[in-house]
């Protein structure tokens, strides 16, 4: 095998180190996810029960609490990424085994992204328990749903959500104290300028320029008239995906590297506790 | 050892056989702290942690590096692990550079610092085969190899699948070893492996240390404050006070440049200072981080 058949099939070794102890740490969470979920699942039921208070029609009530549904599940897939991505650095630090990660021969874009797709995967397990217990719940009817284009639009943003999330991870290392929080500041952000609960054209306009460049608003669009109408993947909420999803990785990881390489010039790229 | 690490054998058939083990040369790394006695607001003023360090290691070497806490021994593991990124000099494993060729460095390097640093809620055996995936061992590698070296470290199979939460400190100190055997390293760098160990983990710590060295084509530079454990391990003694490296030399080589019967004598001697606890390492640099 050639030096860079060796280093691939090591690269990858290590990306499935990184999801396989997620499942290891998921699986000795296990009650607190089922917390988190229940937390979760109340939470969105407060915000989709405003639509049955809606003084429409009963249809009309569908529409709103499907168009609410959406959003908060979206919220809590992209909540989920960010929660990994943010605490990359900070569990590790936590745990004390920051030092042995970034001391390994992994690249950190093997390292981050493995980080990612697992996020990927436990979001949209979550993602989608949350939606079909909620909908349940309130008595939702969505004939016409698209779910095939609904998800594959999710999995498309996932990608620009990744090297979002790539960029908020090296807040901790610059930050040990603040920088989760910072992290979480970006998430509510993004969220807000994407039109979580309403059209992002109800917003002032410097609010509807920042949207723009969120792929949660698209992945929220797209998705809202995939399930609503049936629409499918529509090339005006593809595109602007795609191009998000090529760029933000690369930017991501260079904003992680002068980050890193921060860290490591001043000492911070330490365990604590 | 039989559990090598593919790639590691890879690199390490291409070493150059020639070059030391470890080349240091006036390596500098300085922070920036406050003084604690000037309160929250106070300036940061530069901190010399490594002033001018350069020695040599060669290849199966296993060199003890003595200092008190705040020396700057703690510095020194973390720039030879690419964890750091130093003000100036240079550090060069096996020829190679530890800033410019850091990939190819960490390959060749593991550690057991003195905090065992694990994930507390995953077992020993996912611990280990976790940390030796980045080293590109397979499921199949791990399942042969981390029994393997559990064994080899005296740590009881029946408690492979604990929590590492559950083990006690010298267990776990043991399991940190093996991980940092696992990827066979050709450098190991040893900080404080046995500090706050009970007598008897700590002898089991460094026999195995020991055997390590006799049977594994292993260089070791392990920093300590245990002058002892320095005298019976290490073939060669330094001491590093404040940063700066005073030497670095046999043990009755270094009596003898000081007319003195024990380590700690020759601390005295060449400090002027008694061999005592001033600080911590991690908490010169804790303050940078957290300030």
């Amino acid at each position: 095998m050639s030096a860079y058949a060796v280093e691939m099939r090591n690269q990858l070794v290590g990306l499935f180190g990184i999801v396989e102890r997620n499942v290891y740490l998921t699986k000795r969470y296990f009650l607190w996810d089922i917390a988190f979920m229940i937390w979760t699942i109340a939470n969105t039921l407060t915000i989709v029960f405003i639509s049955r208070a809606a003084p429409v029609s009963p249809e009309q009530q569908n529409t709103l609490a499907t168009a609410f549904l959406v959003g908060a599940t979206i919220w809590a897939f992209l909540g989920i990424i960010f929660e990994f991505m943010t605490e990359t650095v900070a569990w590790e630090r936590w745990e004390g085994t920051i030092e042995y990660t970034f001391m390994a021969p992994l690249s950190r874009f093997v390292h981050l992204f493995g980080q990612g797709a697992f996020a990927v995967l436990y979001g949209l397990i979550r993602a989608t328990i949350l939606f079909f217990v909620v909908a349940a719940f309130i008595g939702i009817h969505a004939p016409q749903a698209n779910y095939g284009a609904a998800l594959g639009l999710l999995a498309l943003a996932s990608l620009s959500f990744i090297g979002v999330g790539i960029m908020t991870s090296v807040l901790p290392l610059i930050s040990p104290e603040k920088g989760a929080q910072l992290g979480f500041v970006c998430q509510g952000v993004m969220l807000v300028v994407s039109g979580v609960y309403y059209s992002v054209s109800v917003m002032p306009e410097w609010m509807q320029w920042i949207s723009k460049i969120s792929p949660a608003t698209y992945a929220l669009r797209g998705c809202r008239n995939s399930i609503i109408h049936g629409t499918g993947m529509v090339w005006a909420d593809v595109w602007p995906l795609l191009i998000i999803a090529v760029l933000a990785t690369p930017i991501g990881l260079a904003v992680f590297r002068v980050g890193e390489r921060h860290a490591k010039k001043h000492g911070k790229l330490k365990r604590s506790g | 050892m039989s559990t090598l690490a593919p790639s590691t054998i890879e690199l390490v058939s291409r070493l150059d056989r020639e070059a030391p083990a470890v080349e240091v040369r006036d390596l500098r790394k300085t922070f920036r702290r406050r003084d604690r006695k000037a309160g929250r607001f106070a300036r940061k003023r530069p901190w010399p942690a490594l002033d001018d360090v350069t020695f040599t290691i060669d290849r199966g070497e296993c060199v003890a590096i003595l200092g008190q806490n705040g020396s700057g021994k703690s510095t020194l593991v973390r720039l030879l692990s690419t964890l750091l990124i130093s003000d100036g000099g240079t550090a060069r494993i096996f020829g190679h550079d530890v800033d410019r060729e850091a990939s190819t460095i960490r390959r060749l390097v593991n550690r057991v610092s003195v905090e065992a640093s694990f994930f507390k809620k995953m077992s020993a055996s996912e611990n280990l085969s976790y940390a030796a995936r980045f080293y590109g061992m397979t499921p199949r590698q791990t399942n042969a190899g981390v029994p393997e070296i559990l064994g080899r470290v005296g740590f009881p199979p029946e408690r492979r699948g604990e929590a590492m939460e559950n083990l006690s400190r010298g267990m776990q100190q043991k399991v940190a070893l093996a991980r940092a055997l696992l990827t066979s390293p050709v450098l190991l760098l040893l900080d404080e492996p046995t500090t706050g160990l009970d007598p008897r983990s700590k002898l089991e710590v460094q026999d195995f240390i020991r055997e390590v060295r006799a049977e594994h084509d292993a260089t070791i530079l392990l920093c300590t404050h245990d002058m002892a454990e320095a005298e019976t391990l290490a073939d060669r003694v330094g001491i590093l006070d404040r940063g700066r490296l005073l030497f670095l030399e046999p043990v009755p080589d270094v009596k003898r440049r000081f007319g003195v019967e024990t380590l700690e004598q020759a601390f005295f001697a060449a400090t002027g200072r008694a061999f005592e606890n001033e600080g911590s390492d991690d908490d010169d640099e804790y303050r940078e981080v957290f300030a």
